[in-house]
């Protein structure tokens, strides 16, 4: 019986590494490296790229409790404001297509992101968004929100500056 | 004492393989519904924004509140002192466990987000009753683990009793914590009171040592080991006591429930105009899962092997009945927001909630069954759980 | 990084700024800078509320709502569309999936049975001050803001539907499919958790100090809905609700709502 099983673990690891072993030769070899474009707007990130690179989740992370959970809006580390800066000329998104900038690095590293499920990935205001708002323009309220709307084109302008 | 032989199931006959690959086809069948649930959403599930918990939940609350009561053999024995329940003991941990394990994976594989399962363990509110059960259920693994390597393993046989012990102790705070997991809610009518916790625990019992016989007679009789009368009916006269205590709790909570006029709109849906509620609560829970298996244990029936599971069978299906009816049936009622009136909406206020299960859903939860039998089936081969023989001269020798 | 960082919490004093922005920094440092570019129209009681933008939000706010069904019009949905523009949400009749839709706010219509007494009144979360959604929540993702609003952080939320069990008004909705990208940037929601009224906070935190809900009613002319601060005596709301009759929707719960009803 022991024995039987002794096998059984053995055949099983042997066969997990060769499947292991093959997988990731061809992939360290052939794996298009990520593109990472420079942000559209903007002329600098608000922290040093070296540091982003290894360590945007732990601030994404860090202000996303404070935002939801105190309320706090700073823009320095807020994921809108990153989407603002880096969403693709192309598709306008951070997370549309493949060379867009968040999705081109994390399927190279392999790293599920979790953002988008929920977060938008395009900048406020922009165009190709909301199909909702497109169809539901009609509504009365929409000319009292108007007045608070404005707001977020003007962001946007000053971003872009 | 008698001493008992302990020895596994061989498990190398086609039969055998046969029961396996069964088991493990509705494994597979489960986990493809969860893919499927998984990759689409609630959306593709009969569950709506008012009956939010659906067909997965009757079984995996099912499992689980069974799970507690297979462990009773086990308490009968070493807490209770009785040598008969002695060689029993075994079978009731390792299914106990099997059954926590079958009902806790469709519990956490319909969440929402049950890819997320780790913040639920790593992010507590103490305030939460679900929050309780994860530690309850944590507990129950690690003790009924212990309380089993006790009994498995002669060097450490000594500390059976109080391994035994806890355990026992810990499935009643468990079983009340499932119950409480709707006892403690104020929305629903049918809902909020101490009678739940209770309510599931004489459940467990009943629900729990049906299926350990169904398991027990079934292992015995395809292994072609004998398993005499004595511990047959043993366990028969026990259910029959467990069972009239079931429909005891039910008759008291609906009683009083009916003496209050705020409730009356609720028991009136539930007893007379719910439809299919109606139907599942007097057919299947009374009828099937308690009134017909109380005749077949009660007659001459009783006597025969195969009354006796049949009778395990009707109160496994009533108990399915009971959940079904407990939980969503109380969520197809529709919440009085404004007692008194008459409340429409386009979240359909004040009407009764339609739920139809989809396939997905059944799979799931049958999956969950399946994942149970599974590994009781394949912990009887590699662990010494059953008996050689369980033949009356055999038990008898431990009465004394 | 220093001059970056210097360069980018200045940014805000630029002569763009929108009002908004500017009733925002009034309690900061940069209060100088900005104080000087008051708008005429900011009222002062919003100038009371003003957080600079790192500033947590305080229990000496308490937002609520105060609805007079005696003004709701009769087949009017303008508050619900106003809500599911604002956050994005697929209204009901455009839903493909009509009874798993998740439903902010929903207008509901009483009547009485004997008297055949008509009410209408939106219904949506109560932002309870004991929100029975909060304490059956395994993992915290249901909580009270420090102002009064309950919300559901969905970096922890696991859609198990407990608060849906639990919450007495059938306030919460789970996402049942996948949005798509349909998001609004400033409304994250998503699928697989749940969701509910959120007393328009993304609003609330830029200043604006009304809910989208509230400005269609008034839009409508129905004024029916008044938002504000029910902590400050001064505040419209406070002064309405001192001298209006109002009742909470299942009083007997005794769960302290932000959401008061006058009319019945």
């Amino acid at each position: 019986m022991k024995s039987l099983l002794a096998l059984g673990v053995v055949v099983l690891t042997t066969a997990a590494l060769a499947w292991a072993g093959s997988d990731a030769q061809p992939k360290a070899g052939g794996a298009p490296k990520p593109a990472i474009t420079k942000a559209v707007k903007g002329e600098q990130c608000v922290e040093d790229t070296d540091y982003m690179r290894r360590n945007h989740m732990k601030v994404l992370n860090q202000h996303r409790d404070q935002t939801v959970i105190e309320g706090v809006r700073s823009k320095k580390h807020s994921l809108k404001e990153c989407i603002n800066c880096h969403a693709s000329e192309k598709t306008g998104s951070v997370a549309a297509a493949k060379e867009d900038f968040c999705v081109s690095c994390h399927s190279y590293a392999a790293v599920k992101i979790d953002c988008f499920d929920c977060h938008s990935t395009k900048p406020q205001g922009s165009a190709a968004m909301h199909p909702l708002n497109a169809e539901t323009a009609h509504y009365k309220h929409q000319l009292a929100a108007q007045a608070t709307s404005k707001v977020s084109a003007e962001e946007m302008a000053r971003v872009a500056q | 004492m008698a001493s008992i032989t302990f020895r596994e199931v061989e498990g190398s006959s086609l039969k055998y393989w046969l029961l396996f690959g069964f088991f493990g086809l509705f494994v597979l069948f489960g986990a493809l519904a969860w893919n499927y649930m998984h990759h689409h959403g609630h959306v593709v599930t009969g569950m709506d924004n008012q009956i939010v918990w659906g067909l997965p939940h009757v079984f995996a609350v099912f499992l689980i509140v069974a799970a507690s009561g297979a462990l009773n053999v086990a308490s009968i024995a070493s807490v209770f002192n009785k040598p008969m329940y002695k060689p029993l003991a075994p079978l009731s941990a390792v299914l106990s466990l099997a059954l926590m394990l079958g009902g806790l994976l469709v519990l956490v594989l319909d969440l929402g987000r049950s890819d997320r399962l780790i913040v639920a363990m790593t992010h507590f509110n103490f305030k939460s009753m679900f929050t309780w059960n994860v530690f309850l259920y944590s507990g129950f693994f690690g003790l009924v683990g212990v309380y089993l390597w006790t009994m498995l393993d002669r060097s450490v046989k000594t500390y059976s009793k109080a391994a035994g012990t806890a355990a026992f102790i810990w499935r009643l705070v468990l079983t009340t914590g499932t119950g409480s997991l709707f006892g403690f809610l104020i929305a629903r009518e049918l809902y909020g009171t101490a009678m739940l916790a209770p309510m599931f625990i004489i459940m467990s019992f009943a629900y729990g040592l049906a299926v350990y016989l169904m398991v027990l007679a079934a292992a015995y009789a395809w292994t072609g080991r004998t398993l005499g009368d004595a511990v047959m009916m043993r366990l028969k006269s026990l259910l029959v006591v467990f069972v009239a205590a079931v429909l005891y709790f039910v008759v008291v909570h609906h009683m009083t429930n009916l003496y209050f006029t705020k409730f009356h709109a609720v028991e009136a849906f539930i007893l007379r105009d719910g439809g299919i509620f109606t139907t599942l609560f007097w057919v299947g829970q009374i009828l099937v899962g308690g009134v017909i298996p109380l005749i077949i244990l009660l007659s001459a029936l009783g006597k025969q092997r195969t009354w006796i599971m049949i009778a395990c069978a009707l109160v496994i299906l009533g108990g399915v009945a009971q959940m079904y009816v407990t939980i969503i049936g109380a969520q197809a009622y529709p919440l009085d927001l404004f007692p008194g009136l008459t409340e429409k909406s386009s979240f359909f206020d004040g009407e009764v909630h339609g739920y139809s299960p989809s396939m997905p859903e059944l799979f799931l939860g049958l999956g969950g069954v399946a994942i149970a039998l599974l590994a009781t089936t394949f912990a009887v081969k590699v662990l010494r759980l059953l008996p050689a023989s369980l033949d009356d001269a055999t038990v008898a020798k431990l009465e004394h | 990084m220093s001059e970056l960082k210097s360069m980018s919490d200045n940014t805000p004093n630029s002569p763009q700024l929108e009002s908004q922005q500017r009733r925002r920094f009034i309690g900061a440092a940069t209060a100088t800078a900005a104080g000087l570019a008051i708008a005429p129209g900011v009222m002062l009681y919003e100038v009371a509320h003003g957080r600079s933008e790192d500033e947590a939000v305080s229990s000496a706010v308490r937002w609520g709502m105060l609805v007079d069904a005696t003004k709701c019009a009769t087949g009017c949905n303008d508050c619900v569309s106003a809500c599911s523009t604002e956050n994005g949400w697929t209204s009901v009749a455009e839903s493909k999936h009509p009874k798993q839709a998740p439903q902010w706010i929903r207008k509901l219509e009483l009547q009485d049975p004997l008297t055949q007494m008509e009410t209408n009144l939106p219904m949506m979360c109560q932002h309870c001050a004991e929100p029975p959604c909060v304490d059956v929540c395994p993992t915290g993702a249901s909580f009270k803001r420090a102002d009064g609003i309950v919300l559901v952080n969905r970096h922890t939320c696991i859609g198990c539907r407990y608060c849906m069990m639990a919450c007495p008004y059938k306030a919460r909705s789970l996402v049942h499919e996948s949005l798509n990208d349909t998001q609004k940037p400033d409304v994250p929601r998503g699928i697989g958790c749940v969701e509910a009224c959120t007393l328009c906070v993304q609003k609330i935190d830029r200043g604006d100090g009304n809910t989208a809900c509230a400005e269609a009613c008034t839009a409508a002319g129905h004024n029916a809905l008044l938002f504000g601060d029910m902590n400050d005596p001064e505040s419209e709301i406070s002064k309405r609700l001192r001298e209006l009759p109002t009742k909470q929707v299942r009083a007997d719960l005794n769960l302290n709502l932000g959401v008061r009803y006058h009319g019945i």
